[in-house]
Protein backbone atom coordinates (compact mmCIF):
# COMPACT_ATOMS: atom_id res chain seq x y z
CA UNK A 1 0.00 0.00 0.00
CA UNK A 2 1.47 3.48 -0.92
CA UNK A 3 0.27 6.77 0.39
CA UNK A 4 1.12 9.82 -1.20
CA UNK A 5 3.96 11.69 0.18
CA UNK A 6 1.41 14.75 1.29
CA UNK A 7 -1.19 12.79 2.88
CA UNK A 8 1.76 10.79 4.71
CA UNK A 9 2.91 14.10 5.96
CA UNK A 10 -0.26 15.38 6.86
CA UNK A 11 -0.43 11.97 9.38
CA UNK A 12 2.58 12.85 10.41
CA UNK A 13 1.61 16.36 11.64
CA UNK A 14 -1.64 15.30 13.25
CA UNK A 15 0.47 12.39 15.02
CA UNK A 16 3.18 14.88 16.32
CA UNK A 17 0.63 17.72 17.37
CA UNK A 18 -1.23 14.77 19.20
CA UNK A 19 1.94 13.42 21.00
CA UNK A 20 2.66 16.81 21.67
CA UNK A 21 -0.58 18.28 23.18
CA UNK A 22 -0.79 14.95 25.32
CA UNK A 23 2.67 15.67 27.00
CA UNK A 24 2.12 19.01 27.70
CA UNK A 25 -1.81 18.30 29.25
CA UNK A 26 0.12 15.64 31.38
CA UNK A 27 2.61 17.95 32.55
CA UNK A 28 0.19 20.71 33.44
CA UNK A 29 -2.58 19.02 34.49
CA UNK A 30 -0.93 16.04 35.74
CA UNK A 31 -0.37 16.50 38.95
CA UNK A 32 3.26 16.91 38.63
CA UNK A 33 3.47 19.56 41.11
CA UNK A 34 3.06 16.90 43.72
CA UNK A 35 6.32 15.64 42.75
CA UNK A 36 8.16 18.67 41.74
CA UNK A 37 8.54 20.28 44.96
CA UNK A 38 11.08 22.68 44.30
CA UNK A 39 10.91 24.17 47.92
CA UNK A 40 9.48 23.22 51.25
CA UNK A 41 7.71 26.17 53.12
CA UNK A 42 8.25 26.45 56.68
CA UNK A 43 4.77 25.08 57.59
CA UNK A 44 5.50 22.01 55.16
CA UNK A 45 9.10 21.31 56.55
CA UNK A 46 7.82 21.71 60.43
CA UNK A 47 4.98 19.13 59.50
CA UNK A 48 7.23 16.77 58.11
CA UNK A 49 8.47 15.48 61.15
CA UNK A 50 11.76 13.30 62.25
CA UNK A 51 11.56 12.88 58.63
CA UNK A 52 12.96 16.34 57.70
CA UNK A 53 16.46 15.65 59.70
CA UNK A 54 19.56 14.85 57.96
CA UNK A 55 18.86 14.78 54.19
CA UNK A 56 19.61 18.12 52.30
CA UNK A 57 16.44 19.91 51.18
CA UNK A 58 15.31 23.25 50.12
CA UNK A 59 13.34 25.78 52.27
CA UNK A 60 11.61 28.88 51.35
CA UNK A 61 9.39 31.90 52.69
CA UNK A 62 10.07 35.71 53.67
CA UNK A 63 13.15 36.54 56.19
CA UNK A 64 10.99 36.90 59.96
CA UNK A 65 11.14 40.73 60.45
CA UNK A 66 13.71 41.89 62.83
CA UNK A 67 15.29 37.90 63.25
CA UNK A 68 18.54 38.57 60.96
CA UNK A 69 21.43 38.63 63.48
CA UNK A 70 24.89 39.52 62.01
CA UNK A 71 28.00 38.17 62.97
CA UNK A 72 31.32 39.83 61.06
CA UNK A 73 33.90 38.46 63.20
CA UNK A 74 32.75 35.15 62.20
CA UNK A 75 30.57 35.89 59.65
CA UNK A 76 27.82 33.92 60.62
CA UNK A 77 24.61 34.48 59.96
CA UNK A 78 21.50 33.66 61.51
CA UNK A 79 17.44 34.48 60.77
CA UNK A 80 14.03 32.99 60.98
CA UNK A 81 11.98 31.45 57.52
CA UNK A 82 8.75 32.70 57.57
CA UNK A 83 5.71 31.49 56.12
CA UNK A 84 4.38 34.84 55.91
CA UNK A 85 4.74 37.99 56.97
CA UNK A 86 2.35 37.53 59.93
CA UNK A 87 4.24 37.64 63.62
CA UNK A 88 2.90 34.55 64.71
CA UNK A 89 3.67 32.40 61.41
CA UNK A 90 5.25 29.17 61.29
CA UNK A 91 9.18 29.61 60.90
CA UNK A 92 12.29 27.99 61.20
CA UNK A 93 15.65 29.19 62.27
CA UNK A 94 18.55 29.31 59.68
CA UNK A 95 22.43 28.94 60.03
CA UNK A 96 24.33 30.19 57.68
CA UNK A 97 28.22 31.11 57.38
CA UNK A 98 27.66 33.16 53.97
CA UNK A 99 27.53 36.52 53.58
CA UNK A 100 24.13 37.13 52.03
CA UNK A 101 23.75 38.94 49.05
CA UNK A 102 23.21 42.41 49.01
CA UNK A 103 19.17 42.03 48.75
CA UNK A 104 18.91 40.06 51.73
CA UNK A 105 17.11 42.11 54.63
CA UNK A 106 13.85 41.39 56.52
CA UNK A 107 10.88 40.24 54.87
CA UNK A 108 12.38 39.38 51.42
CA UNK A 109 11.87 36.09 49.79
CA UNK A 110 14.74 33.38 50.58
CA UNK A 111 15.52 29.92 49.31
CA UNK A 112 18.06 28.19 51.40
CA UNK A 113 19.42 25.14 50.65
CA UNK A 114 20.84 22.64 53.44
CA UNK A 115 19.39 20.17 56.63
CA UNK A 116 17.69 20.28 59.47
CA UNK A 117 18.25 18.58 62.52
CA UNK A 118 16.64 17.95 66.10
CA UNK A 119 17.77 20.73 67.14
CA UNK A 120 15.25 23.16 65.07
CA UNK A 121 18.49 24.59 63.45
CA UNK A 122 18.26 24.37 59.70
CA UNK A 123 22.34 24.73 58.62
CA UNK A 124 21.80 26.43 55.23
CA UNK A 125 25.34 25.95 52.76
CA UNK A 126 23.45 27.83 50.22
CA UNK A 127 21.40 30.88 50.55
CA UNK A 128 19.92 32.59 47.44
CA UNK A 129 17.26 35.37 47.71
CA UNK A 130 14.60 36.06 45.24
CA UNK A 131 13.10 39.23 44.06
CA UNK A 132 9.15 39.87 43.13
CA UNK A 133 7.81 40.95 40.71
CA UNK A 134 7.82 44.66 40.99
CA UNK A 135 10.37 47.12 39.60
CA UNK A 136 10.02 50.62 40.87
CA UNK A 137 12.05 53.61 41.11
CA UNK A 138 13.44 54.09 44.76
CA UNK A 139 11.13 56.43 46.97
CA UNK A 140 13.03 60.04 47.81
CA UNK A 141 16.20 59.08 50.13
CA UNK A 142 15.34 55.19 49.72
CA UNK A 143 18.21 53.01 49.47
CA UNK A 144 18.13 49.40 51.21
CA UNK A 145 20.56 47.62 52.59
CA UNK A 146 20.42 44.11 54.96
CA UNK A 147 23.03 45.27 56.98
CA UNK A 148 20.50 48.41 58.24
CA UNK A 149 17.80 45.51 59.77
CA UNK A 150 20.17 43.24 61.21
CA UNK A 151 21.13 42.88 65.03
CA UNK A 152 25.22 42.64 65.54
CA UNK A 153 25.56 39.72 67.02
CA UNK A 154 29.44 39.92 67.26
CA UNK A 155 28.53 42.77 69.62
CA UNK A 156 28.25 40.96 72.92
CA UNK A 157 26.63 43.79 74.91
CA UNK A 158 23.53 43.43 73.19
CA UNK A 159 21.19 41.52 75.37
CA UNK A 160 18.36 40.63 72.56
CA UNK A 161 21.54 38.91 70.57
CA UNK A 162 23.11 37.12 73.56
CA UNK A 163 19.64 35.55 74.53
CA UNK A 164 18.35 34.65 71.02
CA UNK A 165 21.93 32.98 69.91
CA UNK A 166 21.62 31.09 73.00
CA UNK A 167 18.57 29.59 72.86
CA UNK A 168 19.51 27.76 69.37
CA UNK A 169 23.01 26.44 70.61
CA UNK A 170 22.50 22.89 69.28
CA UNK B 1 19.75 35.37 -6.37
CA UNK B 2 17.14 37.82 -6.97
CA UNK B 3 17.50 40.01 -3.90
CA UNK B 4 15.02 43.03 -4.38
CA UNK B 5 14.84 43.30 -0.02
CA UNK B 6 18.13 43.77 0.40
CA UNK B 7 17.55 47.79 1.15
CA UNK B 8 14.66 46.27 3.13
CA UNK B 9 17.14 43.65 5.01
CA UNK B 10 19.91 45.89 5.89
CA UNK B 11 17.24 49.13 6.76
CA UNK B 12 15.58 46.15 9.30
CA UNK B 13 19.50 45.96 10.81
CA UNK B 14 20.44 50.05 10.63
CA UNK B 15 16.80 50.45 12.48
CA UNK B 16 17.68 47.54 14.79
CA UNK B 17 21.10 49.43 15.77
CA UNK B 18 19.80 53.06 16.37
CA UNK B 19 16.76 51.46 18.30
CA UNK B 20 19.65 49.75 20.17
CA UNK B 21 21.69 52.74 20.95
CA UNK B 22 18.53 54.47 22.06
CA UNK B 23 17.11 52.06 24.34
CA UNK B 24 20.74 51.54 25.79
CA UNK B 25 20.52 54.93 26.72
CA UNK B 26 17.18 54.48 28.36
CA UNK B 27 18.15 51.69 30.00
CA UNK B 28 21.51 52.43 31.70
CA UNK B 29 20.67 56.09 32.04
CA UNK B 30 17.79 57.71 31.41
CA UNK B 31 15.26 54.88 33.49
CA UNK B 32 15.70 55.48 37.34
CA UNK B 33 17.25 52.58 39.14
CA UNK B 34 15.42 50.04 41.17
CA UNK B 35 14.36 50.10 45.24
CA UNK B 36 16.00 46.90 46.02
CA UNK B 37 18.03 46.20 43.56
CA UNK B 38 20.05 49.21 42.89
CA UNK B 39 21.49 50.05 39.40
CA UNK B 40 22.00 45.78 38.49
CA UNK B 41 18.43 45.65 37.34
CA UNK B 42 19.12 47.34 33.72
CA UNK B 43 20.80 44.14 32.76
CA UNK B 44 16.87 43.77 32.28
CA UNK B 45 16.74 45.52 29.15
CA UNK B 46 18.52 42.98 27.67
CA UNK B 47 17.78 39.87 29.25
CA UNK B 48 14.39 39.58 28.75
CA UNK B 49 13.97 40.94 25.36
CA UNK B 50 16.61 38.39 24.84
CA UNK B 51 14.46 35.75 26.29
CA UNK B 52 11.38 37.23 24.23
CA UNK B 53 13.27 36.92 21.06
CA UNK B 54 14.13 33.38 21.59
CA UNK B 55 10.24 32.57 22.54
CA UNK B 56 9.56 34.53 19.41
CA UNK B 57 11.60 32.56 17.34
CA UNK B 58 10.85 29.17 18.14
CA UNK B 59 7.17 30.01 17.86
CA UNK B 60 7.93 30.83 14.08
CA UNK B 61 9.88 27.71 13.71
CA UNK B 62 6.66 25.88 15.15
CA UNK B 63 4.79 27.39 12.57
CA UNK B 64 6.88 26.44 10.36
CA UNK B 65 7.28 23.04 10.87
CA UNK B 66 3.19 22.49 10.81
CA UNK B 67 2.78 23.94 7.85
CA UNK B 68 5.66 22.17 6.25
CA UNK B 69 3.91 19.04 6.91
CA UNK B 70 0.49 20.36 5.70
CA UNK B 71 1.50 21.68 2.72
CA UNK B 72 5.69 21.29 2.40
CA UNK B 73 7.66 23.99 0.28
CA UNK B 74 11.77 24.95 0.75
CA UNK B 75 10.93 28.20 2.05
CA UNK B 76 9.17 26.87 4.79
CA UNK B 77 12.14 24.21 6.16
CA UNK B 78 14.54 27.09 5.38
CA UNK B 79 12.68 29.59 7.60
CA UNK B 80 12.37 26.76 10.19
CA UNK B 81 16.05 25.74 10.10
CA UNK B 82 16.64 29.71 10.67
CA UNK B 83 14.00 30.39 13.03
CA UNK B 84 15.54 27.72 15.41
CA UNK B 85 18.71 28.65 15.06
CA UNK B 86 18.49 32.16 16.08
CA UNK B 87 16.04 31.28 18.76
CA UNK B 88 19.41 29.19 20.27
CA UNK B 89 21.04 32.31 19.71
CA UNK B 90 18.66 34.58 21.64
CA UNK B 91 18.08 32.03 24.18
CA UNK B 92 21.80 31.39 25.16
CA UNK B 93 22.49 35.20 24.81
CA UNK B 94 19.32 35.44 27.35
CA UNK B 95 20.76 32.39 29.63
CA UNK B 96 23.79 33.58 30.09
CA UNK B 97 22.53 37.18 31.24
CA UNK B 98 20.37 35.88 33.69
CA UNK B 99 23.31 34.11 35.23
CA UNK B 100 24.55 37.49 35.18
CA UNK B 101 21.84 39.13 36.65
CA UNK B 102 21.24 36.12 39.33
CA UNK B 103 24.52 36.56 40.93
CA UNK B 104 24.21 39.65 42.41
CA UNK B 105 20.86 39.58 43.21
CA UNK B 106 20.00 35.73 43.92
CA UNK B 107 23.31 35.09 45.86
CA UNK B 108 23.98 32.69 42.96
CA UNK B 109 24.90 32.09 39.04
CA UNK B 110 22.54 29.09 39.03
CA UNK B 111 20.10 26.95 40.27
CA UNK B 112 17.90 24.17 39.07
CA UNK B 113 14.94 25.99 39.88
CA UNK B 114 11.77 24.97 36.99
CA UNK B 115 12.18 27.90 35.36
CA UNK B 116 16.00 27.68 34.54
CA UNK B 117 15.78 24.16 34.08
CA UNK B 118 12.89 24.25 31.42
CA UNK B 119 14.44 26.86 29.41
CA UNK B 120 17.81 24.92 29.55
CA UNK B 121 15.67 22.02 28.23
CA UNK B 122 14.33 24.33 24.98
CA UNK B 123 17.80 25.19 24.61
CA UNK B 124 19.62 20.95 24.13
CA UNK B 125 15.97 20.12 22.75
CA UNK B 126 15.93 23.32 19.85
CA UNK B 127 20.48 22.29 19.96
CA UNK B 128 19.23 18.99 19.08
CA UNK B 129 17.03 19.88 16.67
CA UNK B 130 19.66 21.54 14.12
CA UNK B 131 22.29 18.67 15.41
CA UNK B 132 19.36 16.49 13.95
CA UNK B 133 19.60 18.41 10.27
CA UNK B 134 22.50 18.30 10.20
CA UNK B 135 23.30 14.38 10.38
CA UNK B 136 19.99 13.97 7.42
CA UNK B 137 21.35 14.10 4.39
CA UNK B 138 18.14 13.44 2.34
CA UNK B 139 16.85 17.35 1.78
CA UNK B 140 13.11 15.95 1.81
CA UNK B 141 13.96 13.37 4.79
CA UNK B 142 15.39 16.36 6.98
CA UNK B 143 12.51 18.44 6.56
CA UNK B 144 10.11 15.98 7.48
CA UNK B 145 12.06 14.51 10.40
CA UNK B 146 13.02 18.05 11.55
CA UNK B 147 9.44 18.95 11.56
CA UNK B 148 8.38 16.39 13.92
CA UNK B 149 11.18 17.49 16.20
CA UNK B 150 10.49 20.66 16.05
CA UNK B 151 6.90 20.48 16.92
CA UNK B 152 7.82 17.82 19.86
CA UNK B 153 10.15 20.14 20.92
CA UNK B 154 7.51 23.09 21.55
CA UNK B 155 6.13 21.10 23.93
CA UNK B 156 8.78 23.02 26.30
CA UNK B 157 7.75 26.34 25.88
CA UNK B 158 4.81 27.03 27.33
CA UNK B 159 6.12 25.20 30.26
CA UNK B 160 8.97 28.15 30.15
CA UNK B 161 6.14 30.51 30.18
CA UNK B 162 4.01 28.99 32.89
CA UNK B 163 6.80 27.15 35.01
CA UNK B 164 7.03 30.55 37.14
CA UNK B 165 3.15 29.99 37.58
CA UNK B 166 2.71 26.34 38.14
CA UNK B 167 5.45 25.55 40.96
CA UNK B 168 7.59 26.95 42.96
CA UNK B 169 10.83 29.07 41.84
CA UNK B 170 13.64 30.75 42.18
CA UNK B 171 12.50 33.36 39.23
CA UNK B 172 9.79 35.58 39.74
CA UNK B 173 6.39 35.02 37.79
CA UNK B 174 6.05 37.87 34.84
CA UNK B 175 5.79 41.40 35.39
CA UNK B 176 3.27 43.21 34.02
CA UNK B 177 3.13 46.98 33.17
CA UNK B 178 1.37 47.31 36.71
CA UNK B 179 4.25 45.51 38.39
CA UNK B 180 6.71 47.79 36.59
CA UNK B 181 7.03 51.34 36.63
CA UNK B 182 6.58 53.38 34.01
CA UNK B 183 9.23 54.72 32.67
CA UNK B 184 10.69 51.53 32.78
CA UNK B 185 8.49 49.56 30.69
CA UNK B 186 9.03 52.49 28.71
CA UNK B 187 12.36 51.46 28.14
CA UNK B 188 12.08 47.57 28.25
CA UNK B 189 9.89 48.29 25.54
CA UNK B 190 12.12 50.23 23.08
CA UNK B 191 14.63 47.57 23.58
CA UNK B 192 12.29 44.78 22.78
CA UNK B 193 11.89 46.29 19.62
CA UNK B 194 15.58 46.81 19.14
CA UNK B 195 15.69 43.27 19.75
CA UNK B 196 13.04 41.98 17.21
CA UNK B 197 14.47 44.21 14.69
CA UNK B 198 17.77 42.32 14.81
CA UNK B 199 15.97 39.68 14.81
CA UNK B 200 13.99 39.78 12.01
CA UNK B 201 17.30 40.74 10.35
CA UNK B 202 19.45 37.53 11.42
CA UNK B 203 16.35 35.49 11.04
CA UNK B 204 16.12 36.82 7.47
CA UNK B 205 19.61 36.71 6.02
CA UNK B 206 19.55 33.13 7.93
CA UNK B 207 16.74 31.99 5.73
CA UNK B 208 18.02 33.31 3.02
CA UNK B 209 21.39 30.98 3.30
CA UNK B 210 18.93 28.27 4.04
CA UNK B 211 17.09 28.58 1.39
CA UNK B 212 20.58 28.64 -1.04
CA UNK B 213 21.38 25.41 0.27
CA UNK B 214 18.49 23.64 -0.50
CA UNK B 215 18.45 24.95 -4.03
CA UNK B 216 22.05 23.32 -4.14
CA UNK B 217 21.36 20.46 -2.62
CA UNK B 218 17.73 19.73 -5.12
CA UNK B 219 19.32 21.17 -7.87
CA UNK B 220 22.16 18.66 -7.59
CA UNK B 221 21.13 15.38 -9.52
CA UNK B 222 20.32 17.54 -12.46
CA UNK B 223 23.51 20.14 -12.56
CA UNK B 224 25.18 16.38 -12.86
CA UNK B 225 26.13 16.31 -16.44
CA UNK B 226 24.19 13.18 -18.21
CA UNK B 227 25.52 10.44 -20.67
CA UNK B 228 23.12 12.23 -23.52
CA UNK B 229 23.95 15.45 -22.64
CA UNK B 230 20.65 15.92 -21.58
CA UNK B 231 19.48 18.05 -18.26
CA UNK B 232 16.60 16.86 -16.79
CA UNK B 233 14.15 19.95 -16.68
CA UNK B 234 11.25 18.57 -15.01
CA UNK B 235 11.04 18.89 -10.89
CA UNK B 236 12.85 16.83 -8.67
CA UNK B 237 11.03 13.99 -7.59
CA UNK B 238 9.06 14.04 -5.03
CA UNK B 239 9.74 17.43 -4.25
CA UNK B 240 7.75 20.44 -3.79
CA UNK B 241 8.12 24.27 -4.96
Amino acid sequence: MSMSPAVRNRLIAVAALVVAAGGLAFIAFGNLGENLVYYWSPKELLSQGERAYGPTIRLGGLVKAGSIQWNAAHTELQFRVAEGREADAPNVLVRSTEVPPQMFRDNIGVVVEGTYSEAAVFQSNRLMVNHSNEYRAPKEGEQRNWKETVTDASAATSPAAGSSAQTVKP
Amino acid sequence: MNDKYRALRNGLAVLGVLTLAVGAYMGLSWAPAEREMGEVYRIIYVHVPAMWMALLAVTLNLVCCISYLFKASWGKDALAEASAEVAVLFGGFGLVLGSIWAKPTWGVWWDWDPRLTSMSVMLVAYLGYLAMRKFVEDPEKRAVWSAVVGIIAYVDIPIVWFSVKWWRTLHQVQSTPKTVDADMTLALRVNAFAFLFLMAFFVWNRYRIARAQRAAEVALPEALPTSAGHTSTGPVPGVLS
